[in-house]
């Protein structure tokens, strides 16, 4: 192995720390998938252990909140009835932030690879930036920020605030993406004449979709749990509704109980999804 | 058909090492219509003077000519050239999300501003050519290496290119399929096309070049017909590289 493997190797490896990884587990046919950190725990056939474990998850916490609704009607039906009417919102913010966030880092990964070194600092300067920050900061940040100029309600702040913050990540899985298409692609539509923005256009992103696919999944799982600290925004989540029964009948524990099944449940939905969804585009690809 | 001129070629590259010395100081002329094949060792400069010729690596000094249009002057644009001149990849690079129809029609459709229906009948006219019409709805990573590869020269071909470029075209193909595809580039040879290949194809240079080029260490060392080339070569790094391969 000469020196110049090495080198890239350890750059490889270097990416591969840096939250965005290549699936060590994708066949090597030009069908390349991109995990997030917590890509391993998307459960797969094949992936026994993971599956299992989801499994007895899953199992677990519906088998658990059917006994306290069941046997405990008092106070539990009463709980999940009122933490459940959060779940729209908590939705809604997650879906809309999710579609903002993807074209934030569209942008953003597009301008990482730009060739224009000044697109490539402002996207590094964003990313680097958002990185830096813990995500409840940012939401007040924002909250009151775009609050001291527009009048905007706690819903848009909120899905505002989620899409900047998301967008930086996706950014670097839309780069991450795009640099994992071989690189004669671009250089074969250059060879035909067509320009860097039309090989962009026809060739290079409707592949990286398809690379990407799964970790914008993981993104949405991830978005889904983040979602909970929109709570302190005044908006009427999940988290929030529990939070407001609590301080009406002081049943902390019970209400913290059933406000986490519900998230454990929706999550351990949403991973089998993404899992599915990763399956298909493997037998397709 | 175009004549290309290369004139004094040079390229480094920089590599954390150093600088790499790719091509030295070549020059060659290839006329309209002429096949001219490169041969040499790896690493001895062949693909990169190959790239630059339709701009996929910039010269660092030097003039490639073709029909007299100096494509390293500022005021050429290369899109231009490169619609022109045809490139055929060692790795054939074909767009994997699209049918073979699609590969061939999107650069004449998006390029070129050719509608939808005569491209589509210029395309099939050239996969006939290259005997895969039965392949047009077909994406490329059903089909055998050598498939792939016929269906990159039609692709290429789309352009109506007044030269074609090839890039060890045969390299990554299984031995039963090189002839499948060196039938195609004869027959292209036959028909005039100015052609400038890397290939490691002897056989193929015997049969259909004008010149054979004998690359090392990024220098033109000699240049000749492909007779003269393989019985009785003058230097002896080409003899050497010759009782190698032979």
């Amino acid at each position: 192995m000469d020196s110049k493997e090495i080198e890239e190797k350890i750059k490889a490896e270097a990416i591969r720390q840096h939250t965005v990884s290549v699936d060590p587990n994708a066949p090597g046919k030009g069908s390349t998938t991109i995990n997030m950190t917590d890509g391993v725990l998307i459960p797969k056939k094949g992936e026994k252990h993971v599956f299992t474990s989801w499994r007895l998850t899953f199992f677990g916490a519906l088998i658990l909140s059917a006994v306290l609704i069941i046997f405990f009607p008092d106070p539990y039906r009463q709980i999940f009835l009122t933490c459940l009417r959060g779940a729209p919102v908590t939705f809604e913010v997650t879906i809309f932030s999710i579609i903002g966030a993807v074209i934030i880092g569209t942008f953003t990964g597009l301008g990482s690879v730009s060739k224009r070194r000044w697109i490539n600092m402002i996207c590094g300067v964003y990313v680097e930036l958002i990185r830096g920050i813990p995500l409840l900061v940012q939401l007040i940040f924002i909250y009151y920020a775009v609050g001291s100029f527009f009048h905007v309600e706690g819903m848009m702040a909120a899905i505002f605030a989620l899409s900047v913050c998301f967008g930086a990540y996706m950014g670097e899985i839309v780069r991450a993406g795009i640099q994992a298409i071989p690189k004669g692609q671009m250089e074969a539509a250059i060879a035909l004449g067509m320009s860097r923005s039309q090989a962009f256009r026809y060739i290079i992103l409707p592949q990286t979709v398809k690379v990407i696919l799964p970790a914008i999944g993981n993104e949405f799982i991830s978005m889904l749990k983040d979602s909970s600290l929109v709570s302190v925004l005044a908006l009427e989540d999940i988290l929030r509704c529990g939070r407001m029964y609590i301080s009406r009948t002081f049943l902390s524990l019970e209400t913290m109980l059933v406000v986490a099944l519900i998230y454990l449940i929706i999550t351990l939905v949403l991973s089998r999804l993404v899992g599915l969804l990763e399956e298909r585009l493997h037998k397709n690809g | 058909m175009a004549k290309i001129e290369i004139q004094n070629l040079s390229k480094d590259f920089t590599t954390p090492n150093g600088v790499l010395h790719a091509v030295k100081n070549a020059s060659l002329t290839v006329n309209d219509g002429e096949v001219v094949v490169i041969i040499g060792p790896s690493g001895s400069g062949k693909s990169t003077m190959l790239r630059c010729v339709n701009g996929l690596e910039k010269p660092t000094s030097g003039h490639i000519l073709i029909d007299g249009v100096d494509t390293t002057a500022p005021s050429t644009d290369i899109r231009k050239i490169r619609e022109d001149v045809g490139m055929v990849f060692q790795s054939f690079n074909l767009f994997p999300h699209l049918t073979v129809l699609d590969n061939i029609t999107l650069a004449p459709i998006k390029v070129r501003k050719m509608d939808r229906k005569s491209a589509e009948e210029l395309a099939m006219k050239l996969l006939k050519r290259v005997g895969l019409e039965e392949k047009a709805e077909v994406h490329p990573p059903q089909l055998s290496g050598g498939q792939q590869q016929r269906v990159a020269i039609a692709r290429a071909l789309a352009m109506n290119p007044k030269a074609m470029l090839f890039d060890e075209p045969t390299s990554a193909l299984d031995p039963e399929m090189i002839k499948e595809v060196l039938d195609v580039m004869l027959s292209l040879a036959k028909d005039g096309m100015t052609m400038l290949l890397v290939t490691h194809e002897m056989g193929f240079a015997r049969a259909a070049a004008d010149k054979v080029v004998f690359m090392d260490k990024g220098e033109i060392i000699e240049t000749g017909t492909p007779e003269k080339m393989f019985t009785n070569p003058e230097s002896e790094r080409t003899q050497d590289f010759l009782n190698h391969i032979l």
